[in-house]
């Protein structure tokens, strides 16, 4: 069975859930219309069509459009050795989806990443806090809206952060914006 | 039997005791051990690591032992990126450790940040601690920390321990 | 010097005391389990780790691993640099093997760009010869640290010796001991300069020696063999689940290599085995990457001997910068070379996902584009973050000076993990 089989398997049992599969460069990608049946889905996807194996869980924040945010999993299996993806919409106003932790296990650690970076909830998470920044870091960095030189925060006896000299950078100026010596605010400048 | 010619000075008269000042004696001792307190964070971690090893050998400057405690060391080498979580754990550690204490910054994440200008990365590490050295590179060759660590040795040799600091 | 912040450092006894109210169990009014903090500041062979554990004596009743301590923003950095901008980020991900995480993420923006198929064969065996150099190179450091942790310091010093000879040739071949910056969108930046490949067979011959003195003086080490043999355990079924990969799931009798079931670069045209493990403790992962360093010594003599001529990058303007005497005088490379630097190679809009096999385990690039220079989204899939997730399951049960072989032997890298 190819990865196109098994996502019009899924197609079969789930209906009009999951979408006709797209293949971009030799992968199959279906997409599933409600975020909130995604543990189903997957659940199905590991016991019945054999994809034993998450490879990765990510999010994709597409700012200004609507709904803002995907979720996207990968999908393999070592018995068959298909690869698919799966996607799910999310808007911001629900910012929650259900977790598959209870399916692969793996994913307990990559949920707990997309909620650090992105702020997306799951629910049925065994334990759901930041992993990468540290408990109490007010923002979700990997968003749009949140700039590359960060903000600053202060949480004393834990972390504090500060804004990095960007100045309309990284790595690139722009004409007409300040000189190198606000953008390297450590440089020695000889007069 | 080979005697330097010093000024004033001649073992087959005077014996083989030399007298200096007590501040040149301290520093001498001090400069010829010093320890370090290995703060491997990232990729410059594994040049310090080369450094230690046999081709570059970090002892045969008297940094014989890496030591992991920071209570038994005296030179904190900072080596990789700082982040803003890691921060108050080096400063802690460098907290914890007896004077006199000196820290060298490796490569260009501990100087200023590095490459990484982002949200999470302390812009370097002298924005918490008094940096003695800096090291440029990414990573530095084990070369130029051992060029750093004759620097750190030439500055340990001018502290003045117990005669009065020149005037400034 | 401009601001040295001024932090005050609470006394530790107060935050110790605090950190432990919040983990004891409410009915544990004996207060007989002990909270140890492990980390982030040990030996610098594991980087920032910090694990904390509960214990009952000397065994583990329950550890945390806290990870995040290196974390430097790598995936938002790539969405605001071009995809050749972003190489040298890939060499600090698994900082023991630079060269193969180039590799992979050249491949992952060929993938996209769909140029993929179109690499002249020449330069797929210099890759596949980056790769397994690198292969050797981080075994090598994970197993001397291993070693070094568990007791046996020799040994770190000799694999490091070995080492400093592969940093000599992958100088020669990239200006840099490690840390390189080698390939390129479309091939890698220069070919393989004169003499090379004498150097590399002269080391191949040495490394292979050394590996066998490596493992005479550990494998039938009754210390080494009590420390790791049925230490750290898990099944089969468990290292599916937890989404290990590499070694560490070779180890426990999970015969699966991207090498061999989804064959990129030449690696369908080159002859090797993959080393399984039976019983998935310790033990078994030093062997199989033992036995994975000789199987790359053989790929790289087998790579040496079908090496062809030719180019090394694809003959295709719009991906690889042209030559400088073209961009002189013709307008085509001169707009080609300005585009490509300004504004990055123009991949069309999709997304892909690109697993390769690395010394770690799978690394993986997921690239979301919508057209452009630069990606829209850009996720690292490390298999040190995912192989790190196995911790809370595997450590209780085991006592403190477990932990170290545990953690020796699942070979994580905090650059990667941590991103």
């Amino acid at each position: 069975m190819t990865a196109a089989d098994k996502a019009n398997a899924l197609r079969e049992k789930f209906g009009k859930l999951i979408s006709e599969p797209a293949e971009f460069r030799g992968e199959i990608t279906a997409t599933v219309a409600d975020a909130q049946k995604i543990a189903e889905v997957c659940g199905f996807a590991k016991n019945e069509l054999g994809f034993d194996y998450l490879v990765d869980l990510s999010s994709v924040d597409n700012y200004g459009d609507d709904p803002r945010f995907e979720l996207v999993y990968e999908l393999y299996g070592y018995g068959h050795g298909c690869h698919l993806r799966l996607k799910a919409s999310l808007s911001e106003e629900v910012g929650e989806a259900p977790s598959v932790a209870g399916v692969w296990r793996t994913a307990d650690w990559h949920e707990r990443e997309v909620y650090d970076m992105m702020g997306i909830r799951f629910a049925g998470h065994p334990d759901l806090r930041r992993i990468l920044m540290w408990e109490g870091y007010p923002h979700y960095p990997l968003r749009k809206d949140f700039p590359l030189a960060g903000k600053a925060t202060d949480m004393p006896d834990v972390a504090f952060s500060n804004p990095a000299p960007l100045e309309g950078g990284p790595f690139v100026t722009s004409p007409g914006a300040c000189g190198s010596e606000d953008r390297e605010p450590r440089a020695k400048t000889f007069e | 039997m080979q005697t330097t010619q010093e000024i004033g000075y001649n073992t087959k008269v005077e014996g083989d005791v030399t007298l200096t000042t007590v501040d040149a004696a301290l520093n001498w001792f001090r400069k010829n051990s010093l320890w370090p307190m290995p703060m491997g964070l990232a990729c410059c971690a594994i040049e310090l690591m080369a450094a230690g090893a046999s081709r570059f050998d970090i002892s045969r400057f008297g940094s014989e032992v890496m030591r992991f405690s920071p209570r038994q060391s005296d030179l904190m080498i900072v080596a990789g990126t700082v982040t803003y979580k890691m921060a108050l754990a080096v400063k802690r550690i460098y907290d914890q450790m007896p004077d006199p204490k000196w820290v060298i910054a490796m490569g260009a994440c501990a100087s200023t940040g590095g490459m990484y200008r982002s949200y999470a990365v302390l812009q370097g590490v002298d924005n918490i601690l008094p940096v003695d050295v800096y090291i440029g590179g990414c990573p530095p060759r084990p070369e130029a920390l051992l060029d750093a660590l004759i620097k750190m040795q030439g500055k340990v040799a001018k502290e003045n321990v117990f005669s009065k600091p020149e005037a400034d | 010097m401009s601001s040295v912040r001024e932090i005050e450092i609470k006394d530790t006894a107060a935050s110790a005391a605090g950190a432990a109210a919040g983990l004891d169990e409410p009915d544990d009014m004996h207060g007989e389990k002990m909270v140890l903090n492990m980390g982030p500041s040990h030996p610098a062979t594991h980087g920032v780790l910090r694990i904390v554990l509960e214990l009952d004596g000397e065994e583990i009743v329950k550890a945390i691993p806290d990870v995040g301590y290196l974390h430097r923003g790598d995936e938002k950095i790539a969405e605001n640099m071009t995809y050749t901008q972003f190489i040298p980020y890939t060499d600090r991900l698994d900082y023991l093997a630079p060269l193969a995480n180039n590799v992979a993420y050249a491949l992952a923006v060929e993938k996209l760009a769909g140029i993929d198929r179109a690499l002249p064969p020449r330069c797929q065996y210099i890759r596949v010869i980056c790769c397994e150099l690198a292969r050797i190179s981080a075994h090598l450091l994970g197993l001397g640290a291993f070693a070094m942790d568990v007791g046996a310091v020799t040994v770190f010093l000799h694999t490091f010796t070995q080492r400093e000879y592969i940093y000599n040739l992958i100088e020669e071949l990239t200006g840099a001991r490690f840390t390189t910056t080698y390939t390129r969108i479309g091939g890698v930046s220069r070919d393989l300069p004169e003499g090379w490949i004498a150097k590399l067979k002269q080391f191949i011959d040495g490394v292979r020696v050394n590996i066998d003195e490596t493992e005479k003086l550990l494998s039938r080490n009754p210390i080494f063999q009590d420390r790791t043999k049925d230490i750290g355990v898990y099944s089969a079924g468990e290292a599916i689940d937890f989404g290990m990969t590499g070694p560490n799931l070779r180890g426990s009798g999970v015969e699966f290599d991207m090498r061999k079931a989804h064959p990129y670069l030449v690696y369908d045209e080159l002859d090797f085995e993959v080393p399984v493990g039976s019983k998935g403790d310790c033990f078994d992962r030093y062997l199989v990457r033992i036995e994975e360093m000789r199987q790359s010594a053989n790929l790289l003599e087998q790579c040496i001997r079908q090496l062809p001529g030719g180019a090394v990058n694809v003959d295709d303007g719009k991906f690889v910068l042209p030559r400088k005497e073209k961009v002189l005088t013709s307008m085509e490379e001169l707009i080609h070379q300005f585009m490509l630097v300004t504004q990055g190679t123009n991949v069309p809009p999709g997304e892909i996902y690109f697993g390769a096999e690395n010394p770690k385990g799978e690394l993986g690039f997921y690239i979301n584009s919508k057209g452009g220079g630069t990606p829209h989204r850009l996720k690292i899939r490390a298999p040190s973050f995912v192989n790190l997730g196995i911790l809370q399951h595997l450590l209780p049960g085991h006592m403190v000076s477990d932990v170290v072989a545990i953690l020796g032997s699942l070979d994580f890298v905090m650059g990667e993990c941590d991103r």
